[in-house]
């Protein structure tokens, strides 16, 4: 606990990181007692409140209490994020794995689809995928749509990454003193990889999150989930920057950029953790 | 004959959070002009970092703690930033250690030879800069058309002739060349050198040759100079110190070779290198040293006049 | 480079475009049924003046696309269709047909990305090289922390922020759209600064947020050059530190970043519709945002192909300009 606290001092971007995400999760968990989450629900309650003692956050024009919205959403948005951000980086790390043991034909291949792949704007695709299976998308549903393309970043990294762990030699000695193929990728680089990796997810954690994010502003979301996304739809759906209702896109884009500054900097802590030469430089 | 360059008690530390690190600690000598000097001694006992800390190019987290360097009367320490800056390669020059990647790769070589004269006030016409470095080339052996190539086209040996026409492109007083040929092999080893050889007669300046070589070493220098932890322990001319050396570990280091003719590079001796961080008390050396005694542990030795042109620091030397 | 890469690269286009293609074919049959076919249906029952038209869409797209046929048979036509760059008539806006739709909105977009993207790599690259450069002035250092902050924040979410403080609270600059209501589009000065006041809201969302990036990954880059030999021997040849920085450490540590932003530019086009959506700006974002509110399946097909295949041309535009910069990819040893 000690050296915890010690490392946290020296990294300061883990610190902050942490601790804005620890904000969120104490919101959340203290909001399900102070308020009832049923008023997340369109027409809960009187309709277009600015905030006040009762309504902290207001309410929004179809009746919903934006302080229960927050309070339910956040989890679920964070939800979306985090199921398809593991699922992404367990296909990408073995895919990595795949392409940077075998080589040859199998590294081209899964490396030429994870290059394409990210040429490609991510966001249309989701968008055919959405439109396609459109008509009551589920929050767990809309994590597997985000999910589809989240394992391309996390390929190529890891990609890099077991491909630069090889080169110095990690591999070599391992197989000189006889172990097998598969025994050499766990014991060996494993350990080796695992902060690698952590940033890897929370990278694609972030980025699934921004992707649904995306979706549900374009209104391809779960339509009557209370999710961030879907919040930020309705306030352009109903413009509410032009009516002057500036309480109701406030909370979700506090909230919003809070997730996004805590991913971000818990990456670039888990960075300098992975890669300490860094830390000279900063 | 005149010193062209003196070095007295030159001091280099690195600050690090688990002690600082002494990699060069008092380091006095002379160079002659048309001197060659070798200086050898085992990877990390502060060849390069004093190499650089003459030029005054220690970075952090690495400083110059101490000493005077002195050029042709001039003392480097006393110039502002743009004297010294102007100093290097028309002063003194060096040819990087490796030399594999010592040239930008995204420029011609030429690019590389024109941005030396600019940079140093040399104004050449497109023709002129066209013939000094076709002349530069043909002195280390390229052929002219070279410079229109990158680093990249060319073999290790030709980059490292590059490396020394850019070296010589100002004809310096002092060339410093850290272990110029330690990435080629034999032949073009000795090519190399042999090219050094003649541009440093031609020029008629100093060199200081670093190097792991102690054959090549023989063949070339003039005086050696042997470093161990940071110190200078013994200078002598080469023949000299190859027939008698005075100092433990340079003794051990000649024994080592298994003759010179057939061109050992050092093998090590007995014992591991010590760390410089946490460096024996008294002599650095006492741990491996087959003749220390109670007072090598204690007493640091100083280094000491033992013929007119042959020092060391040993207590019994 | 040899023709044998430029070949390779144009390849990797092809891929792309066939990709496009062939992911708007498939995907929407994943889901079982063709939901193009369950839109016009609907579109040809609600009648109205151009339901002609669209009866005609509807046999001609059974004629084509028809379960009677087989699946190749319909991939074959669809490929066909997009080789001669028809995407069909626009289902929700009849008589418009979707290749009009997109070359209307298409303009906005490039001229906006375009825009926004070099500026912000440009100032961003700059900023960083400078950051890691120890002779920058010192008050540089604090620009860091708020540029990284804003690195986090999705593109759109700091146009609404923006858009509340320099369009709402302080009524500097449009809310809305592309040019003002009522202006006709025409080729004058008064037109173009109308539609410049428009765009900058837009553009200064995706600037700020892009630069934080642009000088992260550069400036660890510099870092890394700046250990480099050759920036080391460059010093020992008592060069100027401006030729140093600028010819020895930037001009290298700027081929990376290429690469970063070749790769860059899907994310960034996906972040630019969504502020196009939020600002109402007239692009291909906003244009997208109708076609699914509208349920307008050519459109949205029409304009999904368009965007990967403008982004693979760029794309592939940046991978053949590259070697222009690195001489080790242009000159391949024989
Ligand atoms: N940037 C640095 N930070 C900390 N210590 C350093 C740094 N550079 C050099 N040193 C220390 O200085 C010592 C001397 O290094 P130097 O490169 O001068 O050795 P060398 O004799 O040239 O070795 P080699 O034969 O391998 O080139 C090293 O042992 C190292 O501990
Ligand atoms: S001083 Fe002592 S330990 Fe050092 S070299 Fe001489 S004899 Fe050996
Ligand atoms: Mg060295």
């Amino acid at each position: 606990m000690r050296g915890l606290i010690r490392y946290f001092r020296r990294n300061l971007s883990l610190l902050v990181g942490s601790s804005l995400l620890l904000l969120l999760v104490v919101f959340v968990v203290t909001g399900h007692f102070v308020v009832d989450v049923e008023d997340a629900r369109a027409l809960s309650v009187r309709p277009l409140q600015p905030p006040s003692w009762r309504y902290p956050f207001g309410t929004d024009r179809q009746g919903r209490d934006l302080l229960a919205v927050m309070v339910a959403g956040t989890p679920l948005t964070l939800r979306i994020g985090f199921i398809a951000g593991i699922l992404g980086v367990a296909i990408g790390t073995v895919l990595a794995f795949a392409a940077a043991y075998y080589r040859g034909w199998a590294d081209t291949i899964i490396r030429g689809i994870a290059d394409i792949g990210l040429t490609v704007p991510g966001l249309l695709v989701l968008i055919i995928i959405a439109v396609g299976i459109r008509g009551g998308l589920s929050v767990n549903q809309m994590a597997l749509v985000v999910a589809s393309l989240a394992w391309l970043n996390p390929t190529r990294t890891i990609r890099a990454q077991v491909l630069s762990l090889r080169e110095r030699g990690y591999v070599e000695i391992a197989r000189m003193s006889g172990m097998s193929g598969p025994a050499i990728i766990f014991f060996e680089l494993m350990p080796n990889l695992l902060p690698y990796l952590a940033a890897t997810l929370v990278n694609a954690v972030s980025s699934a999150i921004l992707a649904s994010i995306g979706l549900e502003v374009l209104g391809l979301g779960p339509i009557d989930a209370p999710t961030l996304g879907m919040t930020l739809y309705w306030v352009n759906f109903n413009a509410a920057m032009i009516n002057g209702w500036w309480w109701w896109w406030l909370a979700p884009t506090v909230i919003i950029v809070l997730v996004f500054l805590g991913l971000f900097f818990v990456t670039v802590g888990l960075d300098e953790y992975a890669n300490p030469r860094l830390r000279k430089s900063a | 004959m005149s010193a062209v360059l003196s070095v007295e008690g030159l001091r280099v530390q690195f600050d690090h959070p688990l002690g600082a690190v002494h990699a060069v600690d008092d380091v006095s000598f002379t160079l002659d002009a048309n001197e060659r000097l070798g200086l050898a001694g085992e990877s990390g006992s502060g060849k390069s970092t004093m190499a650089l800390a003459i030029l005054r190019m220690i970075r952090p987290p690495g400083r110059i703690t101490g000493g005077r360097v002195t050029l042709d009367g001039t003392e480097l320490s006393a110039l502002d930033h743009e004297a010294m800056r102007r100093l290097r390669l028309a002063g003194i020059a060096m040819v990087p250690q490796g030399s594999m990647n010592s040239l930008n790769p995204v420029m011609r070589i030429r690019d590389q030879l024109a941005d030396a004269f600019r940079d140093h006030g040399v104004a050449l016409s497109a023709p002129e800069l066209h013939a000094r470095v076709a002349e530069l080339l043909r002195t280390v052996g390229l052929r002219p058309d070279v410079a229109d190539l990158y680093p990249h086209e060319l073999s290790g040996g030709m980059k490292q002739r590059a490396c020394i026409a850019i070296a010589i492109c100002l004809r310096p007083k002092v060339i410093i060349a850290d272990e110029p040929t330690s990435a080629l092999d034999v032949v073009v080893q000795r090519q190399v050198m042999e090219t050094l050889a003649r541009v440093q007669r031609d020029l008629g300046c100093a060199i200081i040759l670093v190097g792991h070589d102690m054959g090549l070493m023989a063949q070339f220098v003039d005086r050696l100079g042997v470093m161990y932890a940071g110190r200078l322990v013994e200078v002598a001319p080469i023949a000299e110190i190859i027939t008698t050396p005075r100092h433990p570990y340079t003794q051990a280091l000649i024994s080592s070779l298994p003759s010179l003719a057939a061109r050992g590079t050092m093998q090590g001796i007995p014992g591991l290198a010590p760390l410089l961080r946490d460096l024996p008390s008294g002599c650095a050396f006492h741990p491996r040293c087959p003749r220390a005694e109670d007072r090598c542990r204690s007493e640091k030795p100083a280094v000491r006049t033992l013929a007119p042109s042959h020092q060391a620091a040993c207590h019994f030397a | 480079m040899r023709m044998i890469d430029i070949v390779r690269r144009c390849g990797v286009f092809a891929v792309i475009v066939l990709l496009a293609a062939s992911l708007n074919f498939f995907l929407p049959k994943l889901s079982g049924q063709d939901p193009v076919r369950t839109k016009l249906l609907q579109q040809a029952a609600l009648g109205g003046y151009v339901h002609q038209g669209i009866d005609d869409m509807v046999k001609l797209y059974e004629k084509r696309f028809g379960l009677d046929r087989p699946l190749w048979e319909q991939y074959f036509n669809y490929l066909g269709d997009v080789a001669r760059l028809d995407f069909n008539y626009s289902i929700a806006n009849y008589p418009r047909t979707v290749a009009e739709m997109i070359t209307e909105a298409i303009p906005w977009t490039i001229g906006l990305l375009s825009m926004t993207t070099l500026l912000s790599f440009v100032i961003g690259t700059l900023l960083g090289a400078l950051l890691a450069w120890p002779r920058a002035p010192r008050w540089m250092a604090w620009l860091m922390p708020p540029l990284w902050a804003l690195h986090a924040i999705p593109f759109f979410l700091l146009g609404l922020i923006l858009m509340y403080l320099l369009a709402f609270q302080v009524p500097l600059l449009p809310i809305f759209g592309g040019y003002s209501v009522g202006v006709q589009p025409a080729l004058s000065l008064a037109f173009v600064l109308d539609v410049v006041r428009h765009a900058t809201l837009p553009a200064l969302s995706i600037i700020l947020v892009s630069i934080g990036g642009w000088a992260l990954g550069m400036r660890g880059m510099m870092v890394t050059t700046m250990g480099e030999d050759y920036v080391v021997f460059a010093e020992g040849k008592g060069l100027r530190s401006l030729t140093i920085f600028l010819r020895y450490c930037l001009r290298n540590a700027i081929l990376p970043q290429i690469t970063a932003l070749a790769l860059a530019l899907g994310q960034i086009l996906s972040g630019a519709v969504l502020v196009e959506v939020i600002f109402g700006y007239p692009g291909i974002g906003t244009l997208l945002f109708q076609a699914i509110r509208e349920n307008d399946h050519f459109l949205i097909q029409g304009i999904v192909f368009t965007v990967i295949v403008a982004l693979g041309l760029a794309t592939l535009i940046l991978d053949l300009v590259y070697p222009l910069l690195d001489p080790r990819i242009t000159y391949q040893r024989s």
